[in-house]
C-alpha cells in the first residue's frame, strides 16, 4: 500500500472526501442532534484507532483503555476551566492531554510486562477502574477533581474570536467540531498506517505473534511494549480532550468498564489490527443505539399503539446477537488485518 | 582459525533440584562450526537458552569477542552479535516471509516513533534498507520466491531458512542452530548442511545444536558432548567418535 494510489482508487477516495464534507449538512437537515451523534462516533473511532495499536498491532488485551481517555478529559477540563481558574488555549492542552495520557499508559503498563492474555486483561481493567475511583475522591483533601460532581463550565475550542461553540452562519456549533475532528481523525490515520508500516511497527506485530522469538530477535520488548501503551494511551488522551471541550462538562461516570469494553468490542468486530476495519466497527457500534433509539420507538408505536420493548434493552440484545454472529461467521472480525484476508484467499483458491 | 569468538566458563544452571548445567565451560572460536551434541536432556537447549539470555544462569561467565557477555535480557545478546534458531521453529506466523527477515533487522536500526510519523530521510533511507537487506538475506537462504508468503504457509524446511535468515538479519558473529534439521528428510538436510557451511565461509562462526549424528561429524570442526548437564568431551569429530565416555552416554555400558 504504499505505492501510488490508482486512478479508481483516487476517484473512490475523492466521492469519500466529499461526502464526509458534505455529511454534517445532510445531518443537519434531520437535526442537530445528529450532527453531535455523528462527532461522538468519530470520537470512538479515534479511541478504538488508539486501542488498535495496542490490541490490534502489539496483541496486548487492554480492558481500561478508557482510563486514558479520562485522563485526556480531565487534563483539558482542568486546564480551560473556571475549577482552577485557568483558561489555556485548546491546541496547547491537547498536545499535553496526549502526553500525560502516555505517561499515564506508560506508568499503568510497566507493571503488566509479563503479563499476556487474560491476565492482563484483568489487570489493565483493575487500572481503568482505580483511574475512574481516583477522579471520583481526588476532591479530598485537595479538591483537584471536584469528585462525582465533575468540573463544568468548560471552555470550548476557540480561536481568538471563533469559538466552536456558537453558531455562526450555517456553521452550527457541532458542525465546526465535526470539521475538526475529521481532520485529527484524518491525521490519526495517517499516523496509525505510518506506525503499521515501520520498524515500530513490526516489532510490535512480532511481540504479538511471538514474544520469545521477538526477543531472541533483538527486540527490547520491554520498551516496545511501553511505546505500545502509551501511544494508544495518547490518542486517548487527544479524544479525551476533545470530548471534554465538546461536551463542555466531564464526571467520571462517563469513563465506566462499559465503556472499555465498547471500544474493545468496536476493534473486535471490526477487525483487529485494520485500521479500516477498526474505523468500521466504531461507526457501526455508535451509529446502531441511535439508529435503534430514533426507529424502534415510532415502529412500535406504529405497530403496537404502544413501547412493548425499550430500546435500550433492544440494544443490548442486538450488540450480544451480533457479537456471537461474528465470533461464529468472522473470528478475525468484519474487516480483518490484510494478512488474515491474504491467508483466507489462499485457502479458497 | 584460532582467536577465540566465545568462552564459556563454569556455566551452572538448577531447575528446583534438577542441574541442568553443572560447571561447563567451552571454547568456541572464530570461524568453526561447534557442534554440541548429548543425549536427550543433556542439557543442550538449556544451555544455549543460557548463552542467549533466554534463561538466566546461576554461575558461570562467557566472555564473547573479547568482552564479557551480558547475559540478562535476549536482545542485548542479539545486539552483541548472537544469533539463534529454535528447536521448535518459532516464526511470526501471520507476518510474510520477508517481514519475518525485517523484524530481524530491527537491532541495528534506529528509526523511532517520531521518524515514522514524519517519514523523515533517514527513516525512509534506512526502511529502504531494510527491504533492500531483506531480500538479499531471502535470497540467500534460497526462498526468494516466498518473500509475500506468511511465514505459516511456508513449507518446514522453508521455514528452517527462514529463521535462519531471520537470525542473520542481526549480523551475528555466533549463528546458534537449535537441531536445524530436526524433522528434514534426507533433500532438505543436504541442502540445510551447504547452507551452514556457506555461511561459515562467509566469515560467520556457527553453534549447532544437533541430533543427526552423521551431520554433525561431517560438518562440525569440533564437537562437544554433554551428558546430564556436563561436559564429558570436547574436541575434533574423530576424538570425540572414538572417546570411551562419549561411546558409553550414547550406548551404556555392556553388562559385565
Amino acid at each position: 500500500m504504499t505505492g501510488a494510489w490508482t486512478k479508481k482508487e483516487k476517484f473512490g477516495l475523492a466521492c469519500v472526501a466529499v461526502a464526509l464534507i458534505a455529511l454534517p449538512f445532510v445531518l443537519a437537515m434531520a437535526g442537530t442532534a445528529w450532527v453531535r451523534i455523528t462527532n461522538f462516533a468519530v470520537l470512538f473511532v479515534l479511541l478504538s484507532l488508539g486501542l488498535n495499536i495496542v490490541v490490534g498491532f502489539a496483541g496486548l488485551l487492554d480492558l481500561g483503555y478508557v482510563a486514558f481517555f479520562a485522563v485526556g478529559a480531565y487534563v483539558y477540563a482542568l486546564l480551560a476551566s473556571p475549577h482552577f481558574g485557568l483558561h489555556l488555549p485548546f491546541w496547547t492542552i491537547l498536545p499535553i492531554g496526549a502526553a500525560v495520557a502516555g505517561l499515564a499508559g506508560a506508568v499503568l503498563g510497566a507493571p503488566t510486562l509479563r503479563l499476556r492474555g487474560d491476565y492482563l486483561a484483568i489487570v489493565t481493567l483493575g487500572f481503568g477502574e482505580i483511574v475512574r475511583i481516583f477522579m471520583n475522591n481526588l476532591s479530598n483533601p485537595v479538591n483537584v477533581t471536584n469528585g462525582p460532581k465533575g468540573i463544568t463550565l468548560i471552555d470550548p475550542f476557540r480561536v481568538g474570536e471563533f469559538s466552536f461553540s456558537a453558531n455562526s452562519g450555517a456553521l452550527s456549533g457541532p458542525i465546526k467540531y465535526y470539521y475538526f475532528l475529521l481532520l485529527v481523525l484524518l491525521a490519526v490515520i495517517v499516523i496509525n498506517r505510518r506506525l503499521q508500516d515501520s520498524r515500530i511497527g513490526r516489532a510490535w506485530v512480532a511481540i504479538r505473534e511471538d514474544e520469545i522469538a521477538a526477543k531472541a530477535a533483538g527486540i527490547n520488548t520491554r520498551n516496545i511494549k511501553l511505546l505500545a501503551f502509551a501511544m494508544g494511551a495518547s490518542f486517548g488522551g487527544i479524544a479525551g480532550g476533545m470530548f471534554s471541550a465538546i461536551q463542555g462538562f466531564v464526571s467520571p461516570e462517563s469513563f465506566i468498564l462499559n465503556e472499555s469494553i465498547m471500544i474493545l468490542a468496536m476493534v473486535v468486530l471490526g477487525g483487529m489490527g485494520n485500521i479500516w476495519g477498526v474505523i468500521a466497527g466504531a461507526v457501526l457500534l455508535s451509529f446502531m443505539p441511535e439508529l435503534l433509539r430514533y426507529t424502534v420507538e415510532p415502529a412500535q408505536k406504529a405497530l403496537f399503539g404502544k413501547m412493548l420493548v425499550d430500546p435500550e434493552v433492544l440494544r443490548m440484545l442486538i450488540f450480544g446477537f451480533a457479537l456471537v454472529l461474528t465470533m461464529r461467521f468472522r473470528p478475525a472480525g468484519l474487516w480483518p488485518e490484510t494478512r488474515h484476508r491474504r491467508e483466507l484467499d489462499e485457502n479458497r483458491a | 582459525m584460532s582467536e577465540v569468538l566465545l568462552q564459556a566458563d563454569g556455566i551452572g544452571k538448577r531447575f528446583g533440584g534438577v542441574q541442568a548445567l553443572k560447571d561447563v565451560s567451552l571454547t568456541i572460536r572464530r570461524g568453526e562450526i561447534y557442534g554440541l551434541i548429548g543425549p536427550n536432556g543433556a542439557g543442550k537447549t538449556t544451555l544455549f537458552n543460557v548463552f542467549t539470555g533466554l534463561y538466566p544462569r546461576d554461575g558461570g561467565e562467557v566472555v564473547f569477542a573479547g568482552k564479557p557477555l551480558q547475559l540478562d535480557s535476549p536482545h542485548t545478546v542479539a545486539a552483541a552479535g548472537i544469533a539463534r534458531t529454535f528447536q521448535n521453529i518459532r516464526l511470526f506466523g501471520n507476518m510474510t516471509a520477508k517481514e519475518n527477515v525485517m523484524v530481524g533487522r530491527h537491532v541495528r536500526t534506529r528509526a523511532g516513533v517520531f521518524g515514522a510519523i514524519l517519514r523523515s530521510r533517514a527513516e525512509r533511507d534506512e526502511e529502504a534498507a531494510i527491504r533492500r537487506r531483506a531480500d538479499e538475506l531471502l535470497h540467500y537462504v534460497g526462498i526468494a520466491d516466498r518473500a509475500d508468503d506468511l511465514a505459516r504457509n511456508l513449507s518446514y524446511g522453508d521455514q528452517r531458512r527462514l529463521e535462519i535468515a531471520r537470525a542473520l538479519a542481526t549480523e551475528p558473529q555466533l549463528l546458534a542452530l537449535d537441531e536445524p534439521a530436526a524433522g528434514m528428510n534426507a533433500t532438505e538436510t543436504a541442502g540445510l548442511r551447504q547452507l551452514i557451511e556457506g555461511v561459515r565461509k562467509d566469515g560467520l562462526t556457527v553453534l549447532l545444536i544437533e541430533h543427526d549424528v552423521k551431520l554433525v561429524m561431517g560438518l562440525c570442526d569440533r564437537v562437544a558432548v554433554l551428558e546430564y548437564g556436563e561436559k564429558i568431551a570436547e574436541d575434533v569429530p574423530d576424538v570425540v567418535r572414538n572417546n570411551p565416555k562419549v561411546i558409553e552416554a550414547y550406548l551404556g555400558t555392556s553388562a559385565h
